[in-house]
């Protein structure tokens, strides 16, 4: 059936736009991508010889190795604490009806609103406040902050999907609260369980804007080290580094598709 | 789910754990005057109610009704604000499910879909803690009675419908409870598979002789498998009885409209004793039961409650007269609407067996009741 002219154009003319705005999301990886294989020590675009040495930079430069075993200490330690918090949270908020619910929700939620940066600074007066020294413990807080709402709100998803039936059944099978929770409760949350812990790590690895304020020299987080680093030079390092996140962050996201299924670990898909 | 820990003995079977109340040895499940609040709305009224050993117990009504809310409170998923609930005798009101042992099987089967069927099937084995050859053993022969041999590695989401429900039934049954509650088990099967899978239930019900509560809102299902049916409404037991007494002796409106089909028709009281009354209806009189109509004298209008089959064709002597507004051939049998000056109800239900001719659509017809199973009701206020 032939289409009138101007169906056709229209139809032409949206695929281009899907092309464009993929390609405008796209188009920053790749120049940074390219970028950081040039030879030079410029960021410039594009490169005239090909070469590693800056990936080889990335490994052997010593403040971004301190600042990836510092990220991950931090990233480990806030994540974990944030599903233990925020699972049992979400739990409560779940399960139960209360007078201050509401309010409660809004509070974990507020995170998302709050700037970090707002973050950071109160934790760095509170902490100077209580005497605190500006350790790990200081910079894992504030990112704990940071993320919980994004576990609870995976948590709470995950709660909502699981048929509260499956645990009545396994009571009426003379299961106890913590045998359900063991055998039936827990294994159905871990997809949930884990995109939550997934998603906390990634951001708190990336987080830099309250960790400026909350790190120090001996506690300074990989971004922060980044961002240390470019103050001083402006070669392809971090070119170097951008394509090893992507790489890394991809691969992470991959396995995780893998094992569980990207579907439940993003929590689009009804578990089952 | 809350339980007062000192009612609550954790092991040993052999010992009583709650006080034993000498209880009839052919009542299986007992509720006292049991009243169930969910913040203002009262879900449950003062239901007295009493299952028999192996008895297949149905509570029917419409959505809402409270039904669910009674079949929460045997499992023990729900704890009452008044009233006591009896187990086999025994007073299990702050008993936690756990411990009641009942088998439940739910609409939508809530089969546990990480598990396997052997898996599931034998949870409730493993809870109890027996020995993995006796809980193999067991698994093996309830999977066998339920045709589900050859299907002990599938997970539930691998199975049809009429399985997974078979997989929920071996689940509660092998473990041997002391009652077994259905909520809604058939709605989810397509209407073929419905009624083999009603029939398997009534016989493996029969066949082991468990004690069986039954909730639904079909009352064809009700009528077809139940030995007793408690009516529920608005949060009140209307009625317990059989199918039979449910259908030909209703307690009251409600009751009579929810179960069957029928036609309200105009009738005036012109006697009433301790057992019967009689009713008026165009020239003849009709002996309906005289309970719900007790606070009314003779001389008042009432509502005459009539199931179609008792309705018959009269060439002479009829009660009274009306015109057929539309036949509808049904295969064994004809039913006839009928517009009539007695009806109360928009139209008047017939059902003539398809042997003899029946009248057609404008025809004037002479109708008579047949008495015995009509009901009268006071007119609504």
């Amino acid at each position: 059936m032939a289409q009138p002219r101007s169906a056709r154009l229209l139809s032409l003319l949206g695929r281009l736009v899907v092309l464009a705005v993929l390609g405008f999301i796209i188009l920053p990886a790749l120049v940074v991508g390219i970028a950081a294989f040039n030879e030079k020590a410029l960021l410039s675009f594009p490169p005239e010889h090909l070469s590693l040495r800056w990936f080889v930079n990335v490994f052997t430069y010593e403040d971004f190795q301190v600042g990836f075993r510092n990220g991950l200490i931090v990233t480990v330690a806030a994540s974990s604490i944030a599903l233990v918090a925020g699972a049992a949270f979400a739990f409560v908020l779940d399960r139960y009806s209360f007078n201050a619910k509401r309010f409660i929700e809004g509070l974990l939620l507020a995170p998302l609103v709050v700037p970090h940066f707002t973050i950071g600074l109160g934790f760095l007066i509170l902490a100077a406040q209580v005497n605190m020294s500006r350790g790990f413990g200081v910079v894992i807080l504030s990112h704990v902050a940071l993320v919980l709402p994004f576990v609870l709100r995976s948590v709470h998803i995950s709660l909502r999907n699981l048929d509260s039936k499956l645990e009545l059944a396994a009571a009426s099978l003379g299961a106890r609260p913590g045998r359900v929770l063991l055998t039936v409760t827990a294994p159905l949350l871990l997809p949930g369980l884990f995109s939550g812990w997934l998603f906390a790590a990634i951001l708190s690895f990336n987080e830099f804007t309250a960790s400026l304020f909350v790190t120090s020299q001996q506690t300074q987080t990989l971004p922060v080290a980044m961002y240390n680093y470019v103050r001083e030079y402006a070669d392809p390092t971090m070119a170097a580094l951008s394509v090893l996140y992507i790489v890394a962050t991809a691969t992470l996201l991959a396995i995780a598709n893998k094992s569980l299924g990207l579907g439940k670990v993003l929590n689009v898909e009804q578990a089952r | 789910m809350l339980s007062k820990p000192d009612k609550v003995p954790a092991d040993s079977a052999a010992t009583p754990k709650v006080e034993t109340v000498t209880p009839p040895r052919d009542v299986a499940v007992r509720l006292d005057g049991v009243t169930k609040r969910f913040g203002d709305t009262v879900a449950l009224t003062e239901a007295w109610l009493q299952v028999r050993r192996g008895e297949l117990m149905t509570l029917l009504g419409p959505s809402g009704c409270g039904k669910t809310t009674l079949l929460n409170l045997i499992a023990g998923f729900l704890t009452p604000e008044n009233g006591e609930v009896f187990i086999d005798g025994a007073l299990v009101t702050d008993v936690p499910t756990w411990e009641r042992q009942i088998g439940i099987v739910f609409q939508n089967y809530a089969l546990f879909p990480h598990m396997t069927v052997a898996d599931n099937v034998a949870y409730g084995l493993k809870t109890r803690g027996l020995a993995p050859h006796e809980i193999a053993r067991r698994v093996t022969d309830m999977l066998a009675m339920m045709k589900l041999t050859g299907l002990e590695d599938r997970k539930p989401r691998q199975l049809s419908g009429g399985q997974q429900q078979r997989v929920a039934l071996a689940r509660a049954l092998v473990i041997q409870p002391k009652v077994l509650l259905l909520d809604e088990p058939f709605s989810a099967l397509d209407k073929n598979l419905r009624g083999s899978m009603q029939v398997e239930v009534k016989e493996i019900q029969h066949r082991l002789g468990v004690t069986t509560v039954f909730v639904t809102h079909d009352q064809s299902e009700a009528l077809s498998l139940s030995d007793r049916i408690a009516v529920v409404s608005e949060g009140r037991i209307r009625q317990i009885g059989t199918p039979q007494e449910i259908y030909r002796r209703p307690a009251d409106r409600f009751v009579a409209s929810f179960i069957g089909e029928g036609s309200v028709l105009q009738a005036r009281l012109e006697r009433i004793d301790s057992r019967d009354a009689a009713v008026r209806v165009g020239t003849k009189l009709v002996t309906v039961p005289a309970a719900p109509l007790a606070a009314l004298s003779p001389g008042v209008l009432v509502d005459l409650f009539v199931r179609p089959e008792q309705l018959r064709l009269a060439t002479d002597d009829p009660a009274f007269e009306g015109t057929v507004t539309t036949a509808v051939y049904q295969g064994d049998h004809v039913d006839l609407h009928i517009a009539a000056p007695h009806a109360a109800s928009t139209r008047v239900l017939m059902r003539l067996s398809c042997q003899n001719a029946a009248p057609q659509a404008g025809s004037r017809i002479g109708i008579a009741v047949e008495g015995r199973d009509a009901t009268a009701f006071p007119k609504e206020a």
